[in-house]
């Protein structure tokens, strides 16, 4: 909402407050004021001229030579490239040493060999949006009224003198959607009346009623309906302060008819609307709901179908306009028009916002509408604008009002106690100063035992509970005033669930292990939702998507992960080692949701370690990322839990891809990319792995206790075998620990060998084995007979022990 | 013989004195010294000697013998010390060679904010929140005072999957949810996660990103509680001398709701490019809890009041951290989070 200061004043006394302090104290109180905009800014220097004579440019076909006073002794001549440039125009001119927004300078020049001392201005160039200046002169200079004196400051003429507040509106104060609203809140805020605009007119003494009549068929979707009928207007340009303070507003003058009814709008927050009368071509209004299919072409040229449930205004026959929302081309106020139907309802917000939303169609009318206008304006909207109409249109204002009305014009009604109020604020604020800000804000209240019966004002529609008064009080009290306290609760301990604890270790760990966090998005393509998933259920997919990339829910944290690696390999970053931690969504529960897990993911691609002058560089394995998923678990008390086997997964290398077992169920994947899913992604090497997290931080773990720290010395034995490639470490790890008796403490492999050395198809796999008994010192004998029944049982699964 | 015993010391003494190693001077020792050393020689001719001269020349070869190893002895230490002090010399090293890389991660800038944010109300005894990123349009808009054509809704265009689900467009729901399962009971909770909004992602909007809330609920919660809280926050999060502001805004879910401003932590309030020249930024909105959002939680607002507040973390890092584009949290360029690495303070 732009509020021109100009404008504000008619309504309440804001001499003496600076703008910028004016600012402040409506930002402070509630309503945020995004700019101030003091429209003389940079501009002087600017008057009006009279174009005395204008000549085409010997020189150039698009410049004219023109005579201009400038209320000084000699007419000043400037040339001027405008189309509408003609004598007998009253124009703005810049004069040599002006100044125009942007820092622009005028100074005497030639253009093609003729002087121009200064500029004739369109609005465009003294700062006006070119969506608010008249079409007339949208593309062209600006004309100002025949009575304009040369040498007058054109500024004040073109209400440039002014600044304009730019209030940014939450959604609760539509009240503010108009200049009374903003007055009624200054006035509230500077302890000021409020004057009223002036609505009083003469009436001829044929009654509207003769010539029209009303028909409301829905009544719920517009209880109110009252039109004025003005005859014998002209229509013309509106005066000059009225287009400065609509353009001020941002509203674009077409001609005084259809600019008073904006005018009131803005002054009021009460959509109006004018028919043409003989366009009508019935005597009659009738409201109701749409023919399904029917077509009605709006103001702006578009041809609308409607539906059963959109509200239309009819002349008894067919669609004139679409209720609350835009006028139809059909009973336009043209030129022409010598008698005009003044339209003022209220329409159900309900009804309009479903309508304009439909329709694709907003408008300044459907944005008040839709918020709900206050029910007690709406009649008086309607008389300000028809006396406007005669005053400034020079037209007759028939007796009367052709009203329908069942609207409930009731003010809530709000009982609030003080000591509420107080409580709630951890104030203390008398009484007294609570009754002095309730009559600020010209809010009619009792006092009844101590409580405050207030029948709220039906403009603020937000005042409906105790709540909002205490916001009422408070704000206009002033937040600053409010003291810091602490809340007074149960001593609750804080802290982490111990799932978050342990989420907040597995992060800790992985940074430390050398992986950085990454956080990617939770939405992907519906082809790329599943890969890499470990578990795949129904894919969740949104209504209506902004792109295909961004329309459904992963199962999977791999594909956007490893869409960063590619992001910073193709940015010379070559050794990437990241991590996530998000949850992936799973089909439907029973609630209707998907199932959200957490996971855990990582890829890694380039140098695990080096880098350094020293070494050389070790590239990141397959090795390297099971390790980080071991100590993982080692962290979480999980390593007896823990356990891999060969796996397979669509994307992953099928040789080097393992499953993640607890507890011998899946959890887990880890593995080099496939080849040609490193192509497709434009990656070197790269190993992946991805966690089912929630499984494994909701995994219950023995009390952490204490074991004594061994008091007797243990004893360590190699064993190197030689088996078949396919053989897995694990089968032999499992057959030595089977065999070993309760010495065995530690089983490590130190040595793996597949080489020229080896007979073909042959590896050579070397353990180191620890035996310790907590309680004594071991004896050779018994280690070697522990030992030598170990090497038995692999030699007898074909096992070749090797020295 | 004696003479020939004085020449003798006089050669192994010459000897010790020109054995530059550890080496050669063991060499010397074997030589003088040693069981087929002239010296035992000497020893072992002395039965040849009248049985008066014995004792004379006896002690006289054991003087020689002791002089003798005496001066090996200290040769010896002295050779030792130098061979110690070479071998330190050839093993010195070149200390201003960089040192092996240590390869650590580190955690996103996010990350480091939220638990900044959860760590200070842990301390002010709150607990951490959390709940479905994908929501049911009842806790994240309904229980929260916003029924079905709420014109607020318009705030925050959402990504449906069904008429009654939908990707939660702020964090709120966990609130509701958390009011449904405390039953009554008062609580302090904060609210950390993802939301999502139909958005365009530019510099300044992601259509994916993170919120921060809380929330408290007691018997007489008042608005000075809430002022208190974010003060403590405000002056933990962003400087001891930061001051703070409120502003009426407007949330369905709070009433009367605020806007809170921080004295602007770069120009101390005089105004500069980061506070636009106000002197203040705005950090977060709050509010008292709405009664109708109580009484969908099972609270009586009669007996019950709260205060809840809610902030962007990214808003936050972007000012902390002078972060200029939103969308650099979402392409996790090691470049970017590589530098929030360190400590601060």
């Amino acid at each position: 909402m732009k509020v021109s200061l100009n404008w504000l004043s008619e309504y309440v006394d804001i001499e003496g407050v600076e703008p910028a302090e004016l600012a402040e104290k409506i930002t402070r109180s509630g309503i945020e004021v995004d700019a101030v905009d003091n429209r003389s800014e940079g501009l002087k220097n600017i008057v009006v001229g009279h174009v005395l004579e204008c000549n085409q440019h010997p020189q150039a076909d698009k410049l004219n030579i023109c005579v201009v006073d400038v209320g000084e002794e000699e007419p000043s001549q400037i040339i001027c490239g405008a189309p509408n440039v003609a004598a007998g125009q009253k124009v703005i001119v810049a004069r040599p040493g002006a100044r125009l927004p942007g820092g622009m300078k005028i100074k005497k020049a030639k253009l093609r060999g003729e002087e121009s001392h200064g500029m004739i201005c369109s609005l465009q160039e003294l700062g006006f949006d070119g969506k608010v200046v008249p079409k007339a002169y949208a593309s062209g200079i600006y004309v100002l009224p025949e009575e304009s004196r040369p040498g007058q400051d054109a500024l004040g003429l073109l209400g440039l003198n002014d600044t304009v507040l730019e209030l940014d509106l939450t959604p609760n104060r539509s009240d503010a959607l108009s200049m009374l609203g903003v007055a009624y809140e200054t006035a509230a805020i500077l302890s000021k009346e409020v004057t009223l605009p002036e609505t009083a007119h003469d009436e001829a003494a044929v009654p509207a009623s003769d010539l029209l009549g009303l028909r409301i068929e829905s009544p719920e979707a517009n209880p109110l309906y009252a039109a004025k009928v003005v005859r014998n207007v002209t229509v013309g340009e509106s005066p000059e302060w009225l287009k400065a303070r609509l353009m001020a507003a941002g509203v674009r003058p077409h001609n005084n008819i259809v600019d008073i009814t904006n005018y009131v709008l803005m002054e009021y927050g009460q959509p109006l609307h004018a028919f043409d009368y003989d366009r009508l071509g019935t005597k009659e209004i009738a409201v109701r709901h749409a023919a399904k299919g029917e077509v009605i072409e709006t103001l702006d040229g578009t041809e609308r179908s409607l539906e059963p449930h959109h509200l239309v205004i009819t002349n008894g026959r067919e669609p004139v306009a679409i209720a609350g929302v835009m006028g139809g081309a059909n009973s336009e106020v043209h030129d022409g028009t010598t008698t005009v139907v003044i339209e003022a309802a209220y329409f159900s917000p309900a009804s309009v916002r479903k309508t304009s939303r439909e329709l694709g169609l907003r408008s300044d009318a459907s944005t008040r509408f839709e918020k709900g206008v206050d029910p007690n304006r709406v009649v008086e909207a309607g008389e300000r604008a028809a006396a406007l109409m005669a005053e400034l249109a020079g037209g007759e204002v028939l007796s009367g009002t052709v009203l329908f009305d069942e609207l409930d014009k009731e003010p809530k009604r709000v009982a609030v106690s003080p000591d509420f109020i107080n409580e709630r604020l951890g104030m203390k604020i008398p009484f007294e100063e609570m009754e002095e800000i309730l009559k600020r804000l010209k809010f009619p209240y009792e006092a009844v035992n101590g409580q405050f019966i207030i029948d709220a004002p039906t403009r603020r529609v937000d005042i409906t509970i105790p709540e909002d008064i205490v916001e009422e009080i408070a704000r206009l009290y002033g937040y600053d005033e409010i003291p810091a306290t602490l809340p007074v609760t149960e001593s609750i301990p804080g802290g982490l669930s111990p799932y978050q604890e342990k989420r907040r270790t597995v992060r800790r760990y992985l940074e430390g292990a050398g992986l950085y966090q990454a956080i990617t998005y939770s939405l992907t393509s519906e082809s790329e939702s599943q890969k890499f998933a470990l578990e795949t259920a129904p894919v969740t997919r949104l209504l209506m998507p902004m792109s295909e990339d961004r329309s459904t829910l992963r199962q999977s944290l791999l594909p956007h992960l490893l869409a960063a690696v590619t992001y910073n390999t193709a940015r010379q970053t070559s050794s990437v080692a990241l991590y996530e931690v998000g949850s992936v969504f799973l089909g439907e529960g029973e609630d209707g949701l998907p199932t959200e897990v957490e996971h855990v993911a990582g890829a890694i691609t380039g140098d695990w370690s080096g880098g350094g002058w020293q070494e050389g560089h070790k590239q990141v394995d397959f090795y390297s990322v099971k390790g980080v998923v071991e100590e993982l678990a080692a962290k979480l008390g999980l390593s007896e839990n823990l356990s891999f086997r060969k796996g397979e997964m669509d994307g992953l290398h099928p040789g080097r891809t393992a499953d993640v077992l607890l507890n011998g169920q899946q959890v887990g994947v880890i593995g080099q990319l496939h080849p040609s899913e490193q192509k497709a992604r434009d990656l070197k090497e790269t190993i992946v792995f991805e966690l089912n997290l929630q499984r494994l931080l909701n995994e219950d773990t023995e009390p952490l206790l204490y074991t004594p720290v061994p008091k007797f010395p243990s004893i360590s034995r190699d064993i190197a075998l030689v088996v078949p490639k396919a053989v897995e470490a694990a089968t032999l790890e499992n057959t030595i620990r089977a065999n070993a008796g309760s010495m065995l403490k530690e089983v490590r492999i130190f040595d793996v060998y597949e080489g020229e050395r080896m007979e073909e198809g042959m590896k050579s796999i070397a353990f180191s084995l620890t035996y310790l008994d907590p309680e004594r010192t071991l004896t050779d004998e018994e280690v070697t007979e522990a030992h030598n029944r170990i090497v038995a049982a692999l030699e007898a699964e074909g096992a070749q022990t090797r020295n | 013989m004696e003479q020939q015993l004085q020449q003798l010391k006089n050669e192994a003494l010459e000897a010790i004195a020109s054995a530059s190693d550890v080496k050669s001077l063991n060499d010397v020792r074997v030589k003088y010294l040693g069981k087929k050393g002239p010296i035992t020689d000497l020893l072992k001719g002395m039965g040849k000697l009248p049985a008066e001269d014995r004792p004379k020349m006896g002690a006289l070869v054991n003087e020689v013998r002791g002089e003798v190893t005496a001066e090996l002895e200290s040769r010896m230490a002295a050779l030792e010390e130098e061979a110690v002090t070479r071998k330190l010399e050839a093993e010195s090293i070149d200390v201003t060679l960089p040192g092996t890389p240590v390869k650590t991660g580190t955690h996103h800038p996010l990350t480091r904010i939220i638990e900044e944010i959860e760590d200070f109300f842990i301390s002010m005894g709150y607990e951490v929140a959390e709940g479905p990123e994908v929501e049911k349009d009842y806790y994240n808009f309904e229980a929260l005072n916003l029924p079905k054509g709420h014109p607020a809704r318009d705030m925050q265009d959402s990504f449906y999957i069904t008429e009654d689900v939908l990707l939660r467009t702020h964090t709120s729901p966990v609130q509701a949810r958390t009011m449904e399962a405390k039953e009554g009971k008062s609580f302090k909770i904060i609210c950390p996660g993802k939301v999502y909004r139909r958005d365009n992602d530019d510099a300044t909007h992601s259509h994916q990103f993170t919120q921060i809330e809380g929330l408290v609920v007691g018997e007489n919660i008042r608005m000075s509680d809430l002022k208190g809280t974010l003060d403590r926050f405000a002056k933990k999060m962003f400087g001891e001398d930061r001051e703070i502001r409120l502003r009426p805004s407007y949330f369905p879910f709070t009433e009367p709701s605020v806007e809170m401003d921080i004295s602007c932590f770069k120009c101390g309030g005089s105004g500069c490019n980061v506070c636009k020249k106000t002197g203040w930024i705005e950090i977060l909105g709050a509010g008292m809890v709405h009664p109708n959002v109580l009484r969908m939680g099972g609270y009586d607002p009669e007996v019950h009041s709260g205060f809840a507040f809610g902030m962007g973390p990214e808003r936050i890092a972007m000012l902390k951290y002078g972060i200029e584009d939103i969308r650099h949290f979402y392409t996790d360029d090691l470049r970017f989070i590589g530098q929030f690495r360190r400590a601060e303070g």
